[in-house]
């Protein structure tokens, strides 16, 4: 891990992402296109995500901001006839550069999904496969990780006299806060949520925003969401994205009370989406 | 009440009626044939059946102890080698054929197979092992059953693991797993019970054939393990006696029908209890 310091250009004409000069970037897309078959989904993208924050993504069904955590990954590797250009630079490495292995790659760039994947496994091995893909950790050892990934997801209290049960048996709101101890247990840098909430009661939403809130002091965070309510609450920097493009990246605080572009304001708004 | 809801009312009535009377018409046969077999089957059930030889012509001892380990024989043997490359065609079409143009053609060539007429498959054996060999073999049997065995495996793996989420697939590359391991650990384990139940219903199906063995196996009056060799098996053995005129044979056929139905009813029913078990997880 090379904390490469990159120092953040000065903003230019169109929709171009520096906020937090203070802040490192972990992340960095630079004119990032994205195309399922000949459909270009995504255009000319440029953004930094800062390490330790928290990064929403909001847009209207269809805008492109799912295809481009996707891409922070290499998930969209997996189905023939996607393909990125451009540069998405981790730590200044190029992550699209074919030769990178993506299975180390996604044990660094952790996803959480929509719906809550749990494996067909009990709760104390849902957490420990991940760490034993990498780690040969003796069983005490392994315990101890198994239980810091689950109290750090906020879970341990309620899964820790019943570790042997099946993953599926919890509740959708615990199968979610298992996925990401799952996620955590790996120790990634980055974790990507695609709209993590969208499946869940308010309770258990509450529940995994206070969790995001409490990641970012160790990963980089990455959220897409439905719901603006939502990105104003956990985000630090908010990316609006519009028929793939990005429209405007900036502040939480300032997207939502002083938008620059006409269509953010529409969007945030209300008028459309 | 309208006439257009009084209509519809009658229609359905009669509709339903139609559906009561045709279940009723197909489960009277069965019945039937259920009690015919069982009333002249159990008659004949003793233990000599399951350990005396078949017997020779106009004898009025003897059992099927050797078509019965026979039948069981050919069919483990036709199961476990039709059952792995089943297992294994059906997971190139889930996992890593689900894009690729070969897989059309195979899951195509695999629903002709499927559909193929048993004695056909026989006599495919008989041309392409038994000719060759130079002889009727229960190794030429057991693969004119693995050629059975093995297109109904490739379907139901197929179709298991297509029902497993694509969710599940993405978080497992999510955490850097790579696609065996993946396929292994969670897809199998996802599908497990609905494919053992594929497999299963794939063994039902063959311990009953008999024109796949009548060309291959043949039969055997005595007790053989020798798989180059001619064996007993339960099927032919049904054949042979029923058509004669030893009133002991002709009991032995009717034992020998009941055994078959009974196994395959037992196979049926733990598929049926796993299916079960699947769709409450």
């Amino acid at each position: 891990m090379t904390d490469m310091l990159v120092m953040p250009k000065p903003t230019s004409a169109t929709a171009v992402a520096t906020p937090a000069p203070h802040k490192v970037a972990k992340l960095e897309v630079k004119n990032l296109d994205f195309f399922y078959g000949s459909t270009k989904a995504l255009k000319n993208i440029n953004l930094r995500l800062a390490s330790n924050t928290v990064t929403a993504f909001i847009g209207p069904s269809g805008c492109g901001k799912s295809t481009l955590l996707r891409v922070l990954n290499r998930m969209y590797d997996l189905y023939p006839g996607q393909r990125a250009e451009g540069e998405v630079l981790v730590d200044g490495a190029n992550i699209l550069d074919p030769r990178i292995d993506l299975n180390l790659l996604r044990a660094r760039i952790g996803m959480v999904f929509q719906k809550p994947t749990p494996f067909p496994m009990t709760i104390y091995e849902n957490i420990a496969f991940g760490i034993k893909l990498y780690e040969n950790l003796p069983k005490s050892e392994l315990d101890g990780r198994v239980e810091q990934a689950l109290r750090g997801s906020a879970l341990w209290a309620e899964v820790k006299d019943k570790l042997d049960a099946s993953g599926l048996s919890l509740s959708g709101g615990q199968q979610q806060r298992l996925c990401i101890a799952r996620t955590m247990a790996i120790q990634p840098e980055v974790i990507l949520f695609d709209e993590p909430c969208s499946a869940l009661d308010p309770i258990s939403t509450a529940k995994v925003e206070e969790l995001i809130d409490e990641l970012k002091a160790k990963y980089t965070i990455a959220i897409v969401t439905h719901n603006m309510q939502q990105a104003a609450r956990v985000s630090e920097f908010t990316a609006f994205m519009y028929l793939g493009e990005l429209v405007e990246f900036g502040d939480t605080t300032r997207i939502f009370t002083a938008p620059e572009k006409r269509q953010t304001q529409d969007y945030i708004t209300g008028r459309f989406g | 009440m309208n006439s257009i809801y009084r209509t519809r009312s009658r229609t359905d009535k009669l509709i339903r009626a139609l559906c009561f009377a045709a279940t009723i018409f197909g489960l009277v046969w069965l019945g039937l044939i259920l009690f015919t077999l069982l009333w002249n089957g159990l008659a004949g059930l003793h233990l000599s059946v399951f350990t005396q030889m078949t017997p020779p012509p106009g004898s009025k001892t003897g059992g099927l102890a050797n078509a019965i380990v026979g039948s069981i024989l050919m069919t483990a043997i036709g199961v476990g080698i039709g059952a792995p490359l089943g297992l294994f065609a059906g997971t190139y079409l889930a996992e890593y054929g689900r894009h690729e143009k070969l897989s059309f053609y195979v899951r195509f060539i695999n629903d002709i197979l499927l559909s193929a007429p048993s004695i056909v498959i026989g006599l495919f054996i008989y041309g392409a092992v038994v000719v060759p060999m130079g002889g009727f073999s229960a190794f030429a049997g057991s693969l004119a059953l693995a050629v059975i065995v093995a297109p109904v495996v490739v379907r139901t793996t197929e179709d298991m693991l297509l029902l497993v989420p694509n969710q599940l697939r993405e978080a497992s590359a999510a955490l850097g797993l790579p696609r065996s391991l993946m396929i292994r650990r969670i897809a199998y384990r996802a599908a497990r019970t609905g494919i053992i139940t594929g497999i299963l219903l794939a063994t039902a199906r063959v311990a009953g054939e008999t024109a796949p063995l009548l060309f291959t196996a043949l039969s055997n009056q005595f007790w053989n393990l020798n798989l180059t060799k001619t064996m007993a098996n339960l099927p032919v053995t049904i054949n042979n006696f029923v058509q004669s005129p030893y009133e002991y044979w002709r009991q032995l056929a009717w034992t020998g029908a009941l055994l078959i139905t009974l196994a395959v009813l037992a196979l049926n029913v733990i598929a049926r209890l796993l299916d079960a078990e699947r769709k409450t997880k």
